[in-house]
């Protein structure tokens, strides 16, 4: 072999060298990722071990740590997510759907799509603060003092409304659904735009107006992605903290929404789920950073429990998305 | 009975229905579309929001002065009308609470930065070492099982991130090595705990979306390159890396200004010290640390410590403001067209 | 210009207008005369009010304030909602201060305190049309702690604390306050402004309410300082006594001298603060209620409850229960109120 080509082969076996040190290097950094996930899994349950039973999933909050329990929080979530996706999925469909079917790419449209990626990285806490102002005290208009609050009369029980709204579920609520909703219309736009426009077209053609294209062709197809952002968007607010706290959340909370702590009562006295949606309440994730906050060891462990229910459910919300945008994908033959 | 316009189809019976349901049907046309356009005017009407109560409580306040019950004038101005801007971005502390009122955000700004620059250095490389290996070196199966269980991380809730700094990251890891072998001063609230955790945070966010923009790189590019010669190495810092720099870049600005708008962990792990400082082993305050705890105990309605939140609460959103415009436009201008 | 454009425009000026306009401070009203509306239980005498429904429905008590008398308050309202089922009790910690500003606003019921009402919250309650009642429930003791590996640190005196809690103190460490003192950097956790201990603590070691160095860790949360003392060998915080005494184990109580001499120094305990010996740090804590809300008969109750079962769970607690003679005037006063 000539010099040259010692040369290149000496060359190429340390260009090879680099390569394999750097395939490690990436390999490494993909495993410390998934041991750092372990690591949290594993911290957390280490913590949680014998503190996650029933007495702590059906008890309220104690001072006593052998007492206390994630009931308040349970039903605090639970309804903060059903009046969210409430507020969120018609909204959100219904925006994503203008904007990817019948908008023109006009300004404004653009100026829409822009202003929807921005909102999607404010800060949780800035919608916090929009939401005490808009939700909680109603801009000012109303008065704290002055309150009153609006009667409706229903068959089986009394919807009282207060007015100002004041720190209660309901403000939790939209201030939450304002947090997802641009996560909502992106992830919507995208199963929409995912739907190939050939099926449009053939719907068109056979003389069907836009609507009725959307609504029988686009939408059904693009359900499964759809659903999937929703549920995806769901499992983040269930994990928000931080604007419920400034919305309001109060330290010792030892009831459900309405006094509804069993799925009983609600078919007993109906009138407590009128109440529940305006009534004082709290949050998984407020209670595992009151439960943080305490000093005493015991806490800490109720603290690992909380967040370890809070993750399984998460998981669960997940693997739903999951399993719909495999079924979907293997409908789906276009 | 009505006649189309312009149609010149015959009127026959048949025809005519349909004419007249056709008008019909344009009417409720019209109406879902103005009705999911009024939904799209929701996130507009979002961002409005979110101005004009920072504007209005930090900036100026366009509301007429409230008149208490003996006539005195009560005070509503916004918060830089009360204080300068000049003080608000020079002075080095921020005492709003005290007698002594200062009100530099200096030290809450350096807060979140040291935070999420600790983040920054433990999140970028990971994360993009991460989606190299799960584009270029991973088989699809191993992708197919990764993936989705680095998203799980991503949606941990951030109070177990707080948590975990707390409990977890202090005492078993800061304190052996800073503490016991070094020397250091390492607080129960310090900075690096919380840099840390809230850099483990972001990976998934790095990662997902940088591998996205990684594999959506065309093989055409890649197998020219291996066709010359070149080694796993070459192809992927040398020409995949580069031809996907941008949404590269673009991940990277959405997950530090995520992690500029980390609240949880942060209050938790960090501390509450409004204080200048270089020191990550001491304890820190951050912009939306500061908010929060401040909304916990809630100042008087109308009074300068209230006013004080919705001026870290502008400059916080202005920074991710800022930061994600950056991206998008970064994304957009150095975007590789593959046709 | 087409028809949507014009549309659009017009509506985002119109939106964006009602938005600033509306936007003002968010203030609270000067006129409050609403009247008591008991019926069916229901109160809208000002604040939020939570809706009430029925008469055996659900009916809320809303408690905030001092950080200090939450675990009082919330022992109560625990054992309260125990034998009560209808009636929930919600405790906040937002600081005496924090609270005092919902409960002048009509939010609240009743505002935990640790230290008597500033007459500038007086005032703001006047012009709300709030009267409130007064109550001393029980008496603390703030405790200066350190960590338990503190070996160095057996009694501070008065002085040597306003040294180092004095606004503009330059005193960063131990061997600064005492020359015997190690030569390291002290590490100080205390009460934010917000909190009723901070006022009472600067206005007796300092001189001034209010007066206070800002350099250390500050925290709504007596639970945090906890954390944070029990966690660095060279900390040094205060708190109520509840807190040291339910974290005794993690924390080490300094005895306190009032005069310049260390072997006065006492140390806060159940016989030292009850006995008056602690000093100048013990002092009353109390409970503001909202007298026009005393109609409310759960309020009444659960006002009533806190003065009798209630004095068991203030020692159940840690902190000391109100002398006889107190005792009977604060029952005697709160009978008269709920007569009114």
């Amino acid at each position: 072999m000539s010099d040259q080509q010692i040369g290149y082969a000496a060359l190429l076996k340390r260009r090879h060298r680099i390569s394999t040190c750097f395939e490690w290097t990436c390999r490494v950094a993909t495993v410390s990722a998934l041991l750092f996930l372990a690591a949290l899994l594993a911290g957390v349950i280490w913590q949680a071990w014998g503190w996650l039973d029933l007495q702590f999933l059906t008890g309220f909050d104690s001072r006593r740590p052998g007492k206390a329990g994630l009931l308040a929080g349970l039903w605090g979530t639970s309804w903060l997510i059903f009046f969210t996706a409430i507020f969120t999925v018609p909204m959100g469909v219904g925006a994503a759907i203008y904007l990817e079917e019948y908008a023109t790419d006009s300004r404004f449209t653009r100026l829409i799509k822009l202003n929807l990626s921005n909102l999607a990285g404010v800060p949780s806490i800035v919608y916090g603060m929009l939401g005490v102002t808009a939700f909680v005290r109603m801009f000012g208009m109303i008065s704290a003092a002055d309150g009153w609050t609006m009667a409706l009369s229903l068959g089986f029980g009394t919807l009282e409304i207060p007015l100002p709204l004041g720190r209660c579920l309901l403000a939790g609520s939209f201030t939450l659904s304002l947090l997802i909703l641009p996560v909502v219309i992106i992830a919507s736009q995208e199963a929409l735009r995912a739907v190939p426009p050939s099926i449009r077209h053939a719907s068109y053609a056979l003389g069907a107006t836009e609507w009725q294209t959307i609504r029988h062709q686009v939408l059904p197809a693009a359900i499964p992605g759809i659903a999937t952002g929703i549920i995806l968007a769901l499992s983040r607010a269930m994990g928000e903290t931080a604007p419920l706290i400034v919305v309001g959340a109060m330290s010792y909370v030892a009831f459900a929404p309405g006094n509804l702590d069993t799925p009983m009562a609600a078919v007993q006295d109906p009138q407590r789920v009128l109440d529940a949606p305006f009534d004082v309440f709290t949050s998984i994730t407020i209670q595992i950073t009151n439960w943080i906050e305490q000093p005493k060891e015991e806490f800490q462990n109720l603290a690992a429990a909380g967040s370890l229910v809070l993750l399984i459910l998460l998981v669960i919300f997940n693997a739903t998305a999951i399993v719909i945008r495999n079924r979907a994908q293997k409908k789906i033959s276009w | 009975m009505s006649t189309a316009s312009g149609s010149g189809v015959p009127h026959s019976k048949a025809a005519t229905s349909l004419h007249r349901s056709a008008s019909l049907v344009r009417l409720k046309e019209s109406g879902i579309r103005l009705l999911l356009f009024l939904c799209a005017t929701v996130s507009m009407l979002t961002t409005f929001g979110i101005v004009s109560v920072l504007f209005s409580n930090a900036i100026y306040d366009v509301a007429p002065q409230q008149v208490g019950a003996n006539g005195e004038a009560r005070p509503n101005e916004a918060f830089f009308q009360q204080v300068s801007v000049t003080e608000f971005v020079t002075e080095t502390r921020w005492t709003p609470g005290y007698t002594e009122k200062h009100f530099g955000i200096m030290p809450l700004v350096c807060g979140t930065l040291m935070i999420s620059g600790i983040a920054a250095l433990i999140g970028l490389p990971i994360g993009l070492c991460s989606a190299i290996y799960l584009s270029e070196y991973a088989a699809p199966r191993t992708r197919s099982i990764i993936k989705p269980v680095l998203e799980i991380l991503a949606g941990i809730p951030t109070v177990v991130y707080g948590y975990f700094a707390l409990v977890f990251v202090t005492p078993y890891v800061l304190r052996p090595i800073f503490q016991d072998m070094l020397g250091f001063d390492v607080g129960v609230f310090n900075a690096a705990s919380a840099g840390i955790v809230v850099g483990i945070m972001i990976i998934p966010m790095i990662s997902s979306l940088s591998e996205d923009v990684l594999r959506s790189v065309p093989r055409s590019l890649r197998e020219a390159a291996y066709a010359l010669g070149s080694t796993r190495f070459d192809v992927s810092t040398r020409v995949v890396v580069p031809a996907a720099l941008s949404g590269i870049i673009a991940s990277f600005l959405l997950a530090i200004s995520r992690a500029i708008g980390e609240t949880m962990a942060v209050t938790i792990a960090a501390g509450q010290t409004a204080i200048v400082t270089a020191d990550p082993l001491g304890s820190v305050a951050t912009m939306t640390s500061y908010i929060v705890n401040v909304s916990k105990g809630d100042a008087v309605i109308g009074s300068i410590e209230e006013k004080s939140i919705y001026a870290v609460g502008l400059t916080l959103f202005l920074m991710t403001l800022v930061m994600n415009i950056i991206s998008q436009f970064v994304l957009r201008r150095f975007r590789e067209v593959y046709n | 210009m087409t028809l949507k454009s014009v549309t659009v425009g017009l509506t985002t000026l119109v939106c964006s207008l009602a938005l600033l306009a509306s936007n003002s401070g968010c203030e609270v009203s000067s006129t409050s005369s609403r009247t008591e509306d008991s019926e069916a239980g229901s109160a809208t005498g000002g604040g939020v009010e939570l809706p009430i429904g029925s008469e055996e429905g659900q009916q809320r008590v809303l408690i905030d304030g001092s950080s200090t008398v939450y675990p009082i308050s919330q022992a109560v309202a625990e054992e309260f909602q125990g034998s009560h089922p209808n009636v929930k009790v919600v405790v906040g910690t937002s600081g005496t201060g924090g609270g005092f500003k919902k409960f002048v606003a009509g939010e609240t019921d009743i505002n935990d305190a640790s230290r008597p009402i500033k007459a500038k919250e007086a005032t703001q309650c006047a012009d709300n049309g709030i009267e409130y009642l007064e109550m001393k429930v029980a008496i603390d003791g703030i405790s200066v702690v350190v960590n338990p590996e503190n070996d160095w640190c057996k009694a501070i005196t008065v002085a040597q604390l306003k040294q180092l809690w004095e606004p503009g103190s330059k005193v960063t460490r131990w061997s600064e306050l005492d020359p015997s003192w190690p030569d390291h950097e002290i590490q100080l956790y205390g009460p934010d402004p917000d909190s009723g201990t901070f006022d009472y603590f600067t206005d007796v070691i300092c001189g001034e309410e209010g007066a206070s160095r800002t350099e250390y860790t500050p925290s709504s949360d007596d639970n945090i300082l906890v954390r944070g003392v029990s966690g660095g060998k060279y900390a040094l915080g205060y708190f109520g006594f509840a807190y040291y005494l339910e974290n005794a184990k993690k924390l080490k109580a300094v005895p306190v001298s009032a005069t310049g001499d260390v072997a006065d120094a006492v140390a806060p305990t159940a016989e030292t603060i009850e006995g008056g010996k602690y000093v100048p740090l013990s002092r009353p804590l109390f409970l503001y209620v909202n007298k026009a809300r005393l109609a409310r008969p759960e309020l009444a109750d659960f006002v009533t409850y806190y003065l009798a079962a209630g004095q068991d769970l203030v020692s159940e607690v840690g902190y000391v229960r109100l002398g006889k003679e107190t005792h009977a005037e604060t029952v005697e006063a709160l009978k008269a109120a709920i007569g009114e």
